[in-house]
């Protein structure tokens, strides 16, 4: 049975549902993005989780030109190892049916009658090889998703400099490829690069590998040190060339799996946090206009004995219950949103499960920060309320005091009519409701500007990466550096214009503890097709023996110009030098490090290579080219313009199309909550002065401008204030997401800022126009009659 | 049941202090129905709202039985109201959005040993209007329904602060007919503000209030019933 008090809850919150209502789809918002980031995090995490567990994910990854297999013993025998698996892993160029330029493949060994003792595969369709059958592999799922390949189906491999055909076996998943990218790319590519796993024997001498290894994983028993397994691995590695081990956190796949799962969660935190306290603001402001009107209820239910703690609880259970509806309603939005979400990802990293999961736990924290915004919107106006003397609650409000405005005084008095005077007065005397109102509005704003303003830093990151910084529209890389005359075969190539040799070596850059592997860029001293450009759109250019690195490497390396790094060499002559920083460069994609020609050639120790070639073709013969390009066998990759702008475009679409949809639709919520809300406090307050002016023989245009003036007047003072917390916002949120891979530039948009001011203005007309149909209707006689 | 001394009450009203009550002295009895008479201004609710524990005395002591109420804090001064004190208003105060029953609820559920909603509603013969929404009521059955709601609780006194002022003469009858019910059947002591002097012929006692002082305190020999009172 409810208590009286409680039908008295029940019954006002039905009277004031569509404000209500609009509070609680403001909450909903929040909650849903914070339920749908963190339940995807969650997912993730366990989906990482379990398959890095059942199918044994290594600790320790460290490659070696080669090195003999009586190696793997002493390995095995370094304290804190628990297995050891080595194997033999080889680039190779793909000759796939059905596309036209070569694809590349990598090869990794694995037992033929065992399973790998660590980053053992999982087989998703057909038979694991079989003994005696050197031709069978294994094949990345994604890679046979991409053709549509089925056990049994045939791919060419140029092994060695031989073309082979491999039969693939079966379909199979790796813990190590679950994001399967083509090192230095940025985003997968899985039609242009495989991931196949050949039986040992047969690779190891396809490779001249007989009796040894290029490749070794470790895991390690409990309590091992891995940092410490790495030093005392580099040690048994180093006489035969080893470079260097790195650990689980720096593999590329998990790596870029881990930095996602950070990026989800500073969003499920963030956003969900600006929602959240534009709730708690309008909540305020419609809590304190609602309990003025409660006034006299308050006073008798004083009189009647309630005490100052049930009543401040009567009032808090509005806030409450219009948070934990918002809650619910966010909670299922979230998991409708976080399932969408999760398949998104699906495309992107494989799991042989990717299930949506929706701790309990998440489900509570929503609950208890939805509880707690409301408890924040809603204390301050309650206790204000309640803690009003009794005999005072009794009287009627006594009439505002007004004065006439700064703004009547300071230019625009005499012209001022007495409806823009009592606007400019209303205005005056509620300076903290005008601000929280304008705030809110300015949050709406600026949640819109950041969505529009990603979207448009998206597309400043195309124009600058695929325009200004690379002219060419394709690029053509070789299995190994050629002597320099292969630019001049390459332009007698059908179609191809013009032809800029390029030397671009792999790297392993190391200050201190600290090691990244990355491609380091030969420039030429004019800057020619490709011409890397930092984030304000100035050109890279090195000086002298000196070495030119993207910030973020700086960053992660921890130095700075003038400071030394260990080049190492990957390639060749393996040299080892150490150069000096010559500069940083703030750029936008990835990490990388760059250097003039000739002080790279002396690095090399080479004359005249290139290891492959920016050109400008004729798009009108580009299929002739790839098929042309194909038949050599010195290329190993073509990288055309179009497809990669296809690709990076295609996963921005996905990731931010669906992103930008529920930013938008978030946005409109808080922008039509807040006005709303606004405006509804504003006709509730005015509504007798109003209609007295009515009988008085004002017209409904003539009352219209003292409500929808204010409101006007408040939007317009929003906008700016919109622009600059969107102008932060989006500052924030674009450092919060910056990884390694991506560093979006943060323009300070026009656009972007006129979209979203514009998409407030229209909210505010709406909710606007929704209150003028109210006062249209406004019961003069009844208004009049009423004590307030 | 009152003993009241030096009661002063002043307000400052922006700039300006007004004196609603000065230096006031009275005894109030039990079971006494006490008319309080005076003009506008004259400090008739201030006394009321001290008395009811809802406002508190600038200096002066106010004693209920052995209780010092211009010494009690919040806390004491909210329990006093919640367990003897019945008030009604000149404007009712019922809470809108819920049901004549319902108004009454808000009280018997909050104390010990009241009447039901029913009973109380009985009292004042509103039984064939329990479950009607005060705006379905008219002023003297609202009215009542406050009636209703401050007699609940068997209070002690009962504070009615212009109880028909907002109503006709036919309605005031019935209203203050409910209250001289209440008064004289449980024995509730009454005090009742109006600026209404034909009422005063229905009181135990009359006091006029001017200019915040007591001006006159009579007892009548003769008590007259509401219907027999001339507006």
């Amino acid at each position: 049975m409810l208590s009286a008090l409680n039908r008295k809850l029940f019954r006002d919150l039905v009277a004031m549902r569509t404000q209500a209502l609009a509070i609680a789809f403001v909450i909903a918002a929040g909650i849903a993005m914070f339920v749908a980031y963190l339940s995807n995090f969650a997912s993730l995490e366990r989906a990482r989780d379990d398959y890095y567990r059942t199918q044994r994910f290594a600790d320790v990854f460290a490659n070696v030109p080669r090195a003999p297999d009586q190696l793997e013993a002493r390995i095995r025998a370094l304290p804190g190892v628990q297995d050891v698996e080595t194997r033999v892993v080889a680039e190779v160029v793909l000759d796939v049916p059905g596309l036209d330029e070569p694809a590349t493949g990598r090869l990794v060994s694995i037992p033929v009658t065992d399973r790998p003792r660590l980053n053992d595969l999982f087989l998703r369709r057909g038979t694991w090889i079989s003994p005696g059958r050197s031709d069978e592999v294994l094949v990345s799922e994604a890679f046979a998703d991409a053709h549509g390949f089925r056990p049994g189906d045939r791919v060419g491999a140029i092994i060695n400099g031989r073309r082979r055909d491999l039969v693939m076996a079966g379909v199979v998943l790796s813990p190590e490829y679950v994001y399967g990218i083509k090192p230095g790319e940025l985003v997968p590519d899985p039609k242009r690069y495989g991931i196949l796993w050949m039986g040992h024997e047969a690779l190891a001498t396809a490779f001249e590998m007989d009796g040894a290894f290029n490749d070794v994983v470790l895991s390690l028993g409990q309590g091992a040190v891995p940092e410490a397994v790495v030093a005392d691995l580099d040690r048994l590695l180093a006489p035969y060339g080893g470079r260097g081990a790195m650990v689980r956190a720096l593999q590329p796949s998990n790596w870029m799996l881990n930095s996602e799962l950070g990026q989800l969660q500073s969003f499920g935190f963030f956003i969900p946090l600006i929602f959240l306290l534009v709730a708690a603001f309008v909540l305020n402001i419609a809590l304190t206009r609602a309990l003025a009107l409660q006034r006299p209820q308050l006073a008798a239910l004083k009189a009647l004995g309630y005490t100052n703690r049930e009543l401040v609880w009567h009032y808090l259970k509005w806030g409450l219950v219009i948070a934990l509806a918002g809650a619910i309603v966010g909670v299922a939005g979230g998991v409708w949103m976080g399932t969408a979400m999760l398949g998104m990802y699906q495309d992107y990293f494989t799991f042989p499960v990717l299930a949506y999961h929706l701790g309990g736990s998440v489900v509570l924290q929503a609950l208890v920060i939805a509880v707690i915004a409301a408890l924040a919107g809603a204390y301050a106006s309650v206790r204000r309320a309640v803690a009003i003397a009794p005999a005072e609650a009794m009287q009627p409000e006594a009439p505002a005091r007004y004065r006439p405005s700064a703004i009547e005084h300071a230019l625009l008095a005499p012209w001022l009519g007495v409806t823009s005077r009592m606007l400019a007065r209303n205005l005056q005397r509620q300076p903290i409701r005008a601000l929280t109102t304008i705030v809110g509005i300015a949050m709406a704003g600026a949640i819109l500007q950041v969505g529009f303003g990603m979207a448009r830093s998206v597309e400043a990151l195309i124009h600058s990466e695929f325009e200004v910084a690379e002219r060419q529209n394709m690029t053509v890389t070789f299995v190994e550096p050629l002597a320099a005359d292969a630019r001049y075969a390459l332009a007698r190539l059908p179609g191809v214009l013009q032809v800029e040799p390029q030397r671009v070596v792999a790297v392993r850059l190391r200050a201190g503890h600290v090691q990244r592997t990355l491609a380091l860029t030969g420039l030429p001293a004019i800057p020619g097709l490709k011409r890397p450009m930092d984030r304000h759109g100035r050109p890279v250019q090195p000086h002298g023996d000196g070495i030119v690195l993207s910030a973020i490497l700086g960053n992660v390396l921890g130095v700075g110009p003038g400071d030394e790094v260990t080049v190492e060499v990957l390639e060749g002559r393996q040299s080892v030098r150490r150069v000096i920083v010559d500069g940083l460069v703030d750029d936008v994609l990835g990490t990388s490090a760059y250097m003039e020609l000739p002080a790279l050639r002396r690095l090399l120790r080479e004359s005249d290579t290139l290891s492959g070639a920016a050109l400008v073709i004729d798009t009108a013969h580009e299929a002739e080219l790839t098929a042309a390009l194909k038949q050599v066998p010195a290329v190993a990759g073509v990288a055309s313009k179009r497809v990669m702008l296809g690709n990076f475009r295609q996963m921005m679409d996905e990731n931010m199309g669906v992103m930008l949809t529920f930013n938008l639709l978030f946005a409109g919520i808080i922008a039509f909550g807040v006005v709303y809300n606004a405006a509804r406090v504003s006709l509730s307050e005015r509504s007798r002065e109003l209609a007295s002016l009515r009988v008085l023989g004002f017209t409904r245009a003539e009352i219209s401008v003292i409500l929808l003036g204010e409101l006007a007047v408040l939007t317009v003072c929003a906008l700016p204030l919109g622009a600059l917390f969107g102008h932060w916002l989006t500052t924030m949120l674009v450092e919060s997401i910056e990884s390694e891979m991506f560093r979006f530039p943060a323009v300070f948009d026009l656009q972007a800022m006129a979209t979203a001011a514009l998409t407030v203005t229209v909210a505010s007309m709406l909710s606007g126009l929704l209150v003028r149909r109210r006062l249209d209707r406004l019961d003069l006689v009844g208004v009049l009659k009423l004590r307030e | 049941m009152f003993e009241i001394q030096g009661l002063s009450k002043i307000y400052a009203m922006g700039e300006v202090e007004v004196h609603a009550l000065r230096r006031v002295d009275l005894t109030l009895f039990e079971r006494d129905l006490v008319v309080l008479l005076g003009p506008s201004g004259s400090g008739k609710s201030t006394l009321l709202n001290i008395l009811g524990g809802l406002d508190v005395a600038t200096h002066g002591t106010v004693r209920y039985r052995s209780q010092d109420l211009t010494a009690a804090s919040e806390e004491a001064l909210t329990a006093y109201r919640r367990h003897h004190v019945g008030f009604v208003f000149q404007f009712y105060n019922l809470i809108p959005s819920l049901t004549a029953r319902e108004n009454v609820a808000l009280v018997t559920e909050i104390v010990e040993r009241p009447m039901t909603p029913e009973e109380a509603l009985g009292l004042v013969n509103l039984t064939p209007r329990l479950d009607h929404f005060p705006a379905q009521l008219s002023g003297g059955e609202q009215q009542r329904v406050a009636i209703a709601r401050a007699i609940a609780k068997r209070p002690s006194v009962l504070l009615c602060d212009e109880p028909t002022g907002a109503l006709d003469l036919a309605t005031g009858v019935v209203v203050l007919e409910a209250i001289a019910r209440v008064n004289a059947e449980l024995g509730t002591t009454t005090i009742v503000i109006t600026h209404n002097a034909s009422i005063a012929s229905m009181a135990d006692v009359v006091i006029r209030l001017a200019d915040g002082q007591v001006a006159e305190t009579t007892r009548n020999t003769t008590k007259r019933q509401p219907r027999e009172l001339e507006w």
